[in-house]
């Protein structure tokens, strides 16, 4: 019964991700030129320059202003973007970039190879996140000639992870603009200029960003937009009737409440969707704090995975957006997920049964112990999550007492003074373990690094597994090495991510050639239309 | 003066006893994935290595040279910041205020005037559900049925910006963003000036110079316009002096809700983000015009009542 109920609810969160592309009916339609696209923009960002930030706030307007090397097409492979070709040397030390021509910045300067150097060795290597762990080892950009950019890097690194992370960190700035001047503060950072499809014109702040077409775009007759303009909107309910009214065509990044989805889901002006997000998939965790001795035991920690009956709170609370969660690789990454990893069904029987084991007798009230939990901010579904946490736990004997706190509370309380028995946020996956999963479990982590490994747990193993998949450049091997990896993790649970979720777009049936890649949200947007 | 200035530093010192600054903000909107070498970089860049009295330090320095700092969100002066938010602010409060002024003026002579009657019960009844409404809601409901069903007026914003307009477009445009905000932020203030109006009228009406004006033989609308209404308006005043600065501060709720470029915004934005030096210059910049607001109401007072003006001889 438990089984088929959850087979029922994968099979229902799987068809709501991949419900049928609406667009096959307009495939005959000619593209409109024109039009006006309206972009909700939930949290003002301190720069919009995706190669400074790497995250989704800055590509959802930098990215249609600058292009990365590459990107992924359709079917979540690397395709090329101002990188038209790329091969790696057998020792995988040397990477060479074919680059497009004839493609100019919005200044009218050609971009070249400098640009392509400059940007790695400045930007990704030194400021952007992930980037910098991503480039540990790049030494060199070599520029032979215009158009061909070589990276040399002093240890292997899998042609596969490269092109994997680039369509995010992979963002070129133009050498001219940053060259001899303080990156940080640079002027270009909160008026960003590149080669993309849509050139910056003005950012008025807390109301709205614009942007024009750029009419000497180097795919041909694209961009069809005539602008986009990007509204501040931060309050979710007045977003969802900005939705309603037109004055919004798009809410990108699960950025209304999730009451609103499924009111605008019946809604047949609306599409409400996680197609074209698959890139950003993220699992909700339960942050275990080793300092606490009662939370080192393995015997409580499986426990407390067991009296989660997970299938249930997505169910109630989170609706078809949501599923189980197996691990820290989630399903949509099909090039690393491994199957049949032990898992912690819902079990309240064995989970009281751990406890008693642990020697946590029930006390006075049938309290075993308490901990604190500290929940992140963001997102709803943390909200709920963490209370679903503290009432589920209530029932195993445990009494938990939730501490709230805003994003910069959060941060310094759970990763920097360990402060916590609890925690709960989420876990963004971006296409490749090795760029911001397994810090999660490496030792080693500077304390502070926040979305790392702060538990003070250390596992020699999982250390091993996750230095040599790093480096392996037998795509084989090193699936195979992430399924050893997660075994660990799914055994020794330092942390548990039992939820699975992908970012929710809400779009207005007017668009056309929206959602048509993985990473959809966060891309130029050059083929997108409108139709009247 | 002196007690600006300790409003600041008490401002400063309750902000570093949140957790977390705002380096942990700006890692917080990236998603991570900085290391330690550019977490400590950033507390350099902005000025998070010192020791917090040498922060407190160099901010009164800087202050009394009239300079507010540098946003640490928004990459620029502070003043620029706030200069840029304070048309929004102030328009909204001027129509807010001068909404619920007159209309809980007019209400209220009206109540006092039929007092017990049924326009009194209409209206007392009215100023107690808007007073009790929670303005996120008002506003909400105001945008489902204007915005979303009848299509009158825009959803949210201060200007159709997809549009370009000028000159006097532009200014209907904007009118026509206000217009719900305005009730919504007024609707609540409005119960407070009925309320205050008919108190103060019924006061006013009991008292010797009216009859005397009565006896007089002046009619209803002159005993009313001139002896009463005059008398009965300084409590209203007071109050204006006092919302003023309320308003000023801006309503995070009605700006979220509306999607309003105002001041509560920027400072609900400045504590989450622990730019410090927006807030303070927030404060700043608010604690001014409180001033400003305040003198001008004490000169009204002497308008009003040519007593106060005197020496307060009464």
């Amino acid at each position: 019964m438990e089984m088929n109920r959850r087979a029922l609810l994968l099979t229902s969160a799987a068809l709501a991700a991949n419900v049928v592309a609406p667009e096959a009916a307009f495939a005959q339609e000619q593209p409109r030129r024109g039009g006006i696209m309206t972009v909700h923009f939930a949290t003002e960002q301190r720069i919009l320059n995706p190669s400074l930030q790497a995250s989704t706030g800055v590509y959802i307007v930098g990215g249609k202003i600058q292009e990365p090397l590459v990107d992924l097409d359709a079917a979540g492979n690397p395709a090329p973007c101002l990188a038209e070709s790329w091969e790696a040397t057998p020792d995988g030390k040397t990477i060479t970039f074919k680059l497009r021509q004839g493609v100019t910045w919005h200044d009218g300067r050609p971009f070249t190879s400098a640009d392509v150097q400059f940007t790695a060795m400045e930007m990704w290597k030194k400021i952007l996140n992930y980037g910098t762990t991503l480039q540990l080892f790049l030494e060199a950009v070599d520029t032979p000639d215009a158009h061909t950019a070589i990276f040399r890097y002093s240890r292997p690194m899998p042609l596969n992870l490269l092109l994997r992370a680039l369509p995010d960190l992979g963002y070129v700035s133009a050498k001219h603009i940053y060259e001899g001047t303080d990156i940080r503060q640079n002027p270009a950072n909160t008026a960003p200029m590149g080669t993309g499809p849509f050139r910056f014109v003005q950012y008025e702040r807390g109301q709205f960003i614009i942007a024009d077409r750029n009419p000497n775009y180097w795919r041909n007759n694209m961009p069809y937009l005539d602008r986009v303009v990007w509204r501040v909107v931060s309050d979710r309910s007045a977003a969802a009737a900005q939705m309603e009214s037109g004055q919004l065509l798009f809410s990108p990044f699960s950025a209304l409440s999730i009451a609103d989805f499924t009111r605008l889901g019946r809604d047949p002006r609306f599409e409400v969707t996680t197609r074209g997000n698959e890139g950003n998939a993220r699992t909700n965790t339960l942050e275990f704090n080793f300092r606490n001795p009662i939370l080192a035991d393995i015997r409580v920690r499986r426990a407390i995975a067991h009296a989660l009956d997970i299938p249930f709170f997505i169910e109630n609370f989170l609706g078809p957006f949501a599923k189980v969660g197996t691990g820290p690789i989630p399903t949509t990454s099909p090039d690393f997920y491994p199957a049949n990893m032990p898992q912690y069904p819902f079990n309240r029987a064995q989970a009281n049964r751990m406890l008693d084991e642990a020697g946590h007798r029930r006390g006075a009230g049938g309290v075993r112990f308490n901990l604190r939990l500290n929940p992140a901010p963001w997102g709803e579904d943390i909200a709920l999550w963490s209370t679903f946490i503290q009432q589920s736990l209530n029932e195993v004997g445990i009494r938990v007492e939730i501490v709230r706190l805003d994003a910069a509370g959060f941060l310094r309380t759970v990763y920097n003074d360990w402060n916590f028995d609890l925690a709960t946020g989420w876990h963004q996956y971006r296409n490749d373990p090795a760029v911001s999963t397994s810090v999660w479990y490496r030792s080693g982590q500077p304390r502070g690094a926040p979305w790392t490994n702060q538990w003070g747990w250390t596992d020699a193993e999982t250390d091993q597994v996750i230095d040599a998949a790093a480096t392996e450049l037998d795509p084989t091997r090193r699936k195979a090495l992430y399924a050893d990896f997660v075994r660990r993790a799914n055994t020794e649970l330092p942390l548990w991510m039992p939820i699975e979720q992908i970012f929710v777009s809400v779009i207005n049936r007017r668009l056309r050639n929206h959602s048509n890649t993985p990473r959809w949200a966060s891309s130029s947007w050059h083929d997108l239309w409108l139709a009247s | 003066m002196p007690t600006l200035l300790i409003i600041l530093a008490a401002m400063f010192l309750l902000l570093q006893l949140a957790p977390g600054d705002t380096v942990d903000a700006l890692i917080a909107q990236m998603g991570g994935g900085g290391d330690a070498k550019l977490a400590e970089e950033l507390r350099r860049f902005y000025g998070l290595d010192l020791s917090i009295p040498a922060q407190l330090g160099n901010y009164v320095w800087r202050l009394i040279r009239f300079d507010l700092g540098f946003s640490a969100i928004y990459g620029k002066p502070v003043a620029t910041v706030i200069f840029e938010r304070l048309p929004a602010t102030l328009a909204l409060m001027t129509a807010a205020l001068s909404f619920a002024f007159s209309v809980g003026l007019v209400l209220g002579v009206i109540a006092a005037k039929r007092v017990n009657g049924w326009p009194d019960t209409v209206i007392s009844t009215l100023g107690l559900i808007f007073y009790a409404t929670p303005s996120f809601w008002f506003g909400l409901m105001a945008i489902v049925l204007f915005s979303v069903h009848l299509q009158w007026l825009p959803a949210g914003g201060f200007e159709d910006v997809a549009a370009g307009l000028t000159g006097f477009a532009r200014l209907r445009d904007i009118t026509a963003h206000l217009v719900l905000p305005t009730l919504t932020l007024g609707l609540i203030f409005l119960a407070i000036y009925l309320r205050i109006m008919r108190a103060s009228m019924l006061e006013v009406l009991t008292l010797d110079f009216v009859r005397t004006a009565r006896a007089k033989g002046l009619d209803e609308t002159r005993v009313m316009v001139r002896h009463v209404l005059r008398n009965a308006m300084l409590p209203m005043v007071t109050l204006i002096g006092l919302q003023a600065g309320t308003m000023l501060g801006g309503s995070v709720v009605v700006e979220s809700v509306f999607s309003l470029p105002g001041l509560g915004r920027l400072a609900y934005e400045a504590v989450v983000q622990r730019d410090l030096n927006t807030l303070l210059g927030i404060v700043f910049i608010s604690a001014l015009l409180v001033i400003a607001v305040n003198f001008l109401v004490d000169l009204l007072y002497a308008r009003l009542d040519p007593r106060i003006g005197n020496g307060g001889a009464s």
